[in-house]
């Protein structure tokens, strides 16, 4: 069983779940570094519910950690095509405002 | 027939009106002459079948209104009272009719203003010949419009325009009172018209009503309530600024309306109301302190006017303060005798000053006419007995009446009365000074107008002289013809028209006072009359300097500003109400604060709402995650602090916050869009 308290587990995890949080929001500029706070995030998210399913001695918590592994995947992979998209229309990958500034007065 | 006499008028007046075109100016006036004539000699025979013979007669036409308990008729009741006003109005209005066709001959709108004094005295037969308060106020409103039209009449002059408005609002201000007192009639008796009224007025004696908050008596709130009706339309004190300031219409207006006809109704409202009254003394007291004082005052402000209508307007404004004090002594008959004679000589007055102006091109200056009495001496001749008769000389028409009024003034053996035969005594002693002040001005003095003027003065022609004719020898007589039928001692001549409770009747008194004060307003009226002509004519000087020492001024200026009644109105009461009216309820509430919270307001804060809100959206994705991050934590937060607060503070409170902010917050913003 598990010889950590699950509350030092769950410090931990919530640490990088909130690191990739300011990932996602202090970043100003590049676009992978986001992507990968979202991996981040998706990796607390994961090392939490494999805690969990240890520590209350159920399956299912793991059975939803490989779902959101492949959907981490998935999403990585989609991400990055975006990126490529992107990178092929602008050839840069910084974060411009996505809506354009229209001069429009109410 | 009885209906003939009211209807013809009408008649004759959309004939006038409505095709004046086609009958043109001497068409419109031989018509509507004619239509009154008919209706005078109707009403004589009504008169004699009605109250000579003592048969009254009740026409009921149709329903007018049929709710519930609200049942008024258009009925047509003639009684004494009623048939005696009939005979009045039409006969003076049938010669105002006959004097304005010459008065008014070079007046191109000569239909029209036929159509006019018709439909004004139809209003004023309707008014008088109603069997029920509402029917009566369908004339009493319809005589203020009339006399709003005809005041108006030359509706290019601006004072015209003026003094007709004031005669509406000032007059309407009693009709509202007038309202009021009918609407408590009907909400407890349950009926408007005459006969149930009276029959129910003894149970009502005691009756308190809840009157805005105040517990009153029921009879004295309707009694002050149709008094101040009364004292609008007749022009007593407090509400008779209008009378003088209406003489800016035609002269044969001045005479119907201003003398004869429209103010008398008041005085005929109190006389047909004398059912309600006779059981509120205390209402009768203040109806009597009310006609004393306005009585003296205008009186006194008589003395010293210049403008020779305005004379007779005062004193017009004065004996109606003797018929009203004569009604609020109880003395219902005799105040209608002294209305039914003053009608005559007030109308042959107001004829002859007509008369006078006409042949002075227009001047209505005293002070610039002089010396008509040989130019002129018809005239001269009518309005030294219309002034006779005024000032009660013995044995004309006045003094059969007015100094029966200053009788039972002072037989009435209380204060009051004796408050109202000294105030009554004294405005005799003016009456006579100004109607001498006013013969001797325009007829005895020396010439004082131009030239010209004078040399083209001259008695008017025939019409004129016919009604003014007509008008003296009943001026002279009816006083004398009438006294032993309307008041004399134990004639039953208004039989149940008016009711005097017993304990008011005095009349048996008045005879019996002492012989001093029953020949002292007629020896005050002969001093008055004689100190004036010895004043003018021999001791002019003694007058101006009188006139013009410090103590004098003042007292002059006092006098001749009618007491400041019209200045105390318009900076008291009219400015305040123009300045209330202006920044107040239009600036501030209307265009403020109904503007901010109503469409103005409200648009203005949805639209900034709307741009703020619209800022938030900036584009860069990290503005919206940390959009994200804060509405997640605070909503998180707000369920924390909810968990601690939520026990006194209700959710709704939160809402309200919220659309505090927004009004707080956005709305100066959005005063800078708007002026873009």
């Amino acid at each position: 069983m598990l010889s950590i308290s699950i509350n030092f587990i769950f410090k931990l995890t919530c640490i990088i779940f909130f690191i990739g949080l300011m990932g996602i929001i202090l970043n100003r500029k590049n676009i992978l570094v986001i992507i990968m706070s979202i991996e981040l995030l998706l990796l607390a998210v994961n090392l939490n519910f494999a805690a969990f399913s240890i520590y209350l001695d159920d399956i299912v918590g793991q059975i939803f950690v490989l779902f959101i592994l492949t959907v981490a995947a998935a999403e990585s992979a989609i991400g990055l095509a975006i990126i490529t998209v992107l990178y092929r229309l602008k050839n840069s990958i910084e974060l411009d405002p996505i809506k354009k500034k229209i001069n429009n007065k109410l | 027939m009885y209906l003939l006499i009211i209807f013809l008028s009408i008649i004759g007046s959309c004939l006038a009106g409505l095709f004046g075109r086609y009958l043109g100016s001497s068409g419109a006036a031989v018509v509507t002459t004619s239509c009154l004539i008919f209706s005078f000699l109707l009403s004589i025979f009504g008169f004699y079948e009605v109250a000579l013979l003592g048969s009254p007669v009740y026409i009921k036409l149709f329903t007018w209104i049929s709710s519930e308990t609200l049942n008024v008729d258009w009925g047509f009741m003639f009684d004494t009272l009623t048939i005696s006003m009939c005979v009045i109005i039409t006969f003076i209005s049938s010669l105002v009719h006959l004097y304005s066709i010459e008065y008014m001959s070079h007046d191109p709108h000569l239909p029209r203003f036929m159509s006019y004094l018709s439909l004004f005295t139809f209003f004023m037969l309707i008014l008088v010949t109603a069997d029920n308060f509402v029917q009566m106020f369908v004339g009493w409103e319809g005589v203020g419009l009339a006399s709003y039209l005809l005041i108006n009449f030359w509706f290019t002059r601006i004072q015209a325009n003026k003094a007709a408005i004031k005669a509406m609002v000032m007059n309407r201000i009693g009709d509202f009172c007038l309202l009021i007192g009918m609407l408590l009639i009907f909400m407890n008796y349950k009926a408007v018209d005459y006969a149930s009224v009276a029959v129910l007025t003894p149970l009502f004696q005691e009756t308190t009503i809840n009157f805005i908050n105040v517990k009153v008596n029921l009879l004295s709130v309707v009694g002050i309530f149709l008094f101040l009706g009364a004292v609008g339309k007749s022009a007593q004190l407090g509400l008779h600024t209008w009378l003088p300031d209406a003489m800016e219409g035609p002269t044969p207006v001045s005479a119907l309306i201003h003398a004869a006809t429209m103010v008398t109704a008041g005085v005929f409202l109190l006389a047909r109301s004398s059912f309600i009254y006779e059981f509120i003394p205390n209402i009768l007291e203040i109806i009597t302190v009310f006609g004393a004082l306005t009585a003296f005052f205008a009186a006194t402000t008589g003395l010293v006017q210049n403008d020779m209508k305005r004379v007779i307007a005062y004193s017009t404004c004065s004996q109606l303060g003797y018929m009203v004090f004569a009604c609020g002594l109880s003395n219902y008959t005799v105040g209608f005798f002294h209305l039914s004679n003053h009608a005559f000589f007030k109308a042959l007055l107001f004829l002859s000053a007509g008369s006078v102006i006409h042949s002075v091109n227009d001047e209505q200056d005293m002070r610039k006419m002089g010396g008509l009495k040989n130019l002129a001496p018809f005239t001269y001749s009518m309005v030294v007995i219309g002034s006779l008769a005024l000032i009660g000389f013995p044995f004309l028409t006045g003094f059969y009446s007015k100094d029966l009024i200053l009788e039972v003034a002072y037989g009435k053996y209380s204060s009051l009365g004796y408050l109202s035969y000294i105030l009554g005594s004294l405005g005799a002693f003016c009456t006579a000074f100004y109607s001498m002040r006013l013969t001797y001005l325009t007829f005895l003095s020396k010439p004082m107008g131009h030239r010209k003027v004078i040399c083209y003065a001259h008695d008017s022609g025939t019409y004129i002289c016919v009604a003014l004719g007509c008008l003296a020898i009943p001026s002279i007589f009816i006083g004398y013809l009438t006294k032993d039928m309307m008041v004399g001692v134990g004639s039953s001549f208004f039989g149940t028209a008016v009711f005097v409770n017993l304990n008011n009747f005095n009349i048996f008194d008045a005879e019996f006072i002492n012989t001093f004060y029953k020949t002292l307003p007629v020896n005050l009226s002969l001093l008055g009359f004689f100190l004036a002509l010895l004043l003018y004519v021999f001791y002019n000087n003694l007058l101006f300097k009188i006139k013009t020492s410090l103590l004098g001024k003042k007292v002059y200026n006092f006098l001749n500003r009618k007491w400041f009644f019209d200045k105390i109105y318009n900076e008291l009461f009219s400015q305040f109400f123009f300045k209330f009216s202006f920044s107040i309820s239009y600036k501030f509430i209307d265009r403020g604060i109904f503007e901010v919270l109503g469409p103005t307001g409200l648009s203005s804060i949805v639209l900034g709402a709307g741009a703020a809100l619209h800022k938030l959206q900036s584009g860069y994705i990290y503005h919206y995650n940390l959009v994200i991050l804060i509405g997640i934590t605070s909503l998180l937060g707000i369920r924390q602090i909810y968990n601690f607060v939520g026990f006194f503070v209700d959710y709704r409170l939160l809402m309200l916050m919220v659309v505090l902010y927004i009004f707080l917050f956005n709305y100066p913003e959005h005063i800078e869009n708007n002026n873009d």
